[in-house]
């Protein structure tokens, strides 16, 4: 009983998100690899999963392409919040 | 509404960090590359797309000409995904700047040019007098033929520059005189939204076909010197 207590605990570094406490959230952001080579991995491991998710299929569809081209409309949209806010359609700006 | 029409060529950065580079660099990201014989149906189509266009382009060269293949391909896929890209909503467009497509055009049309003066140099200074022509004009039609050869790489940039901004300033402007008349007169916003579907679809026609143009001059300029 005490053995199996003890195999159990894994350490909090290596735990994935969807198993972090809610109160471990800040300590476990903090521990991770924030050097050019880590974010370049996050950034090829998120961009292989949704690759391989949606588009590397046999019977891919339209839609592996069109939500990449919907987040692109997006974030130009976000880009160019600032000028486009002035043409909204109210009586003072 | 005069600085919002041309808001949307202003080059993009973010907090001082050139935001245009990732821009640029994104029509690679719709690319993907694959070692497999039967790969997924993006990279079949995408496969299938440049085999017909090479096939078409590449036929009229000789052996020496094919070797630029690579080159003219992969010119023709980025400025057609990239003028694509900027008919989606809000999107920026690098080849509305005309400091890119200069950069396009000159090293292609000066690369053309030089491999023809250095391997075929008869040839190449003899493209400067049209055959047949009077002794008295023949001054005169050598400074024209040179003026004609050095704008050459100007008119490949201006071309692709004028069509795709002249293209998305008249889609804004449509589009705002379509706003603008639906409180006055409905019939009347409906007819400027019917002009505005048209020009649409006459943008993606001009998106593909400057691109096939860019580079068709550009392969024709090599075929001429090589």
């Amino acid at each position: 009983s005490q053995d199996s207590k003890m195999a159990s605990v894994v350490p909090l570094k290596e735990k994935k998100l969807l198993e972090v406490k809610l109160g471990e959230l800040p300590s476990w952001i903090l521990m991770r690899d924030f050097t050019p080579s880590g974010i370049a991995g996050a950034f090829q491991r998120g961009y292989y999963r949704y690759y391989n998710k949606y588009v590397n299929v046999k019977k891919g569809s339209i839609a592996g392409l069109s939500m990449v081209l919907a987040a692109y409309v997006f974030l130009n949209y976000c880009r160019s919040y600032k000028e486009l806010k002035h043409e909204r359609l109210r009586k003072y700006h | 509404m005069n600085e919002n029409l041309f808001a949307s060529f202003i080059t993009p950065m973010m907090f001082g960090l050139p935001l245009v580079t990732l821009i640029v660099l994104f029509p690679s990201l719709l690319f993907p590359t694959s070692n497999r014989l039967i790969n997924n149906r993006l990279i079949s189509l995408q496969q299938w797309m440049l085999q017909l266009v090479s096939k078409q382009m590449m036929s009229i060269h000789n052996t020496k000409g094919q070797t630029w293949a690579l080159m003219l391909m992969s010119l023709i896929l980025f400025i057609g995904s990239t003028n694509l890209l900027g008919l989606l909503p809000h999107s920026f467009t690098p080849t509305t700047q005309l400091s890119m497509n200069l950069g396009m055009a000159i090293p292609l049309w000066a690369g053309a040019v030089i491999t023809g003066f250095r391997n075929k140099t008869k040839a190449s200074l003899a493209h400067f007098l049209p055959q047949g022509t009077p002794t008295p004009l023949i001054p005169m039609l050598v400074i024209i033929e040179t003026i004609s050869l050095f704008i050459q790489p100007v008119a490949l940039a201006v071309r692709l520059t004028a069509n795709i901004t002249a293209g998305h300033l008249l889609i804004h402007l449509i589009g705002g005189a379509t706003l603008a008349l639906m409180s006055i007169n409905t019939t009347t916003a409906l007819i400027t939204f019917i002009i505005l579907i048209l020009l649409t679809v006459l943008e993606f026609a001009v998106a593909m076909i400057q691109a096939y143009v860019f580079t068709l001059l550009v392969s024709l300029y090599l075929h001429d010197n090589t």
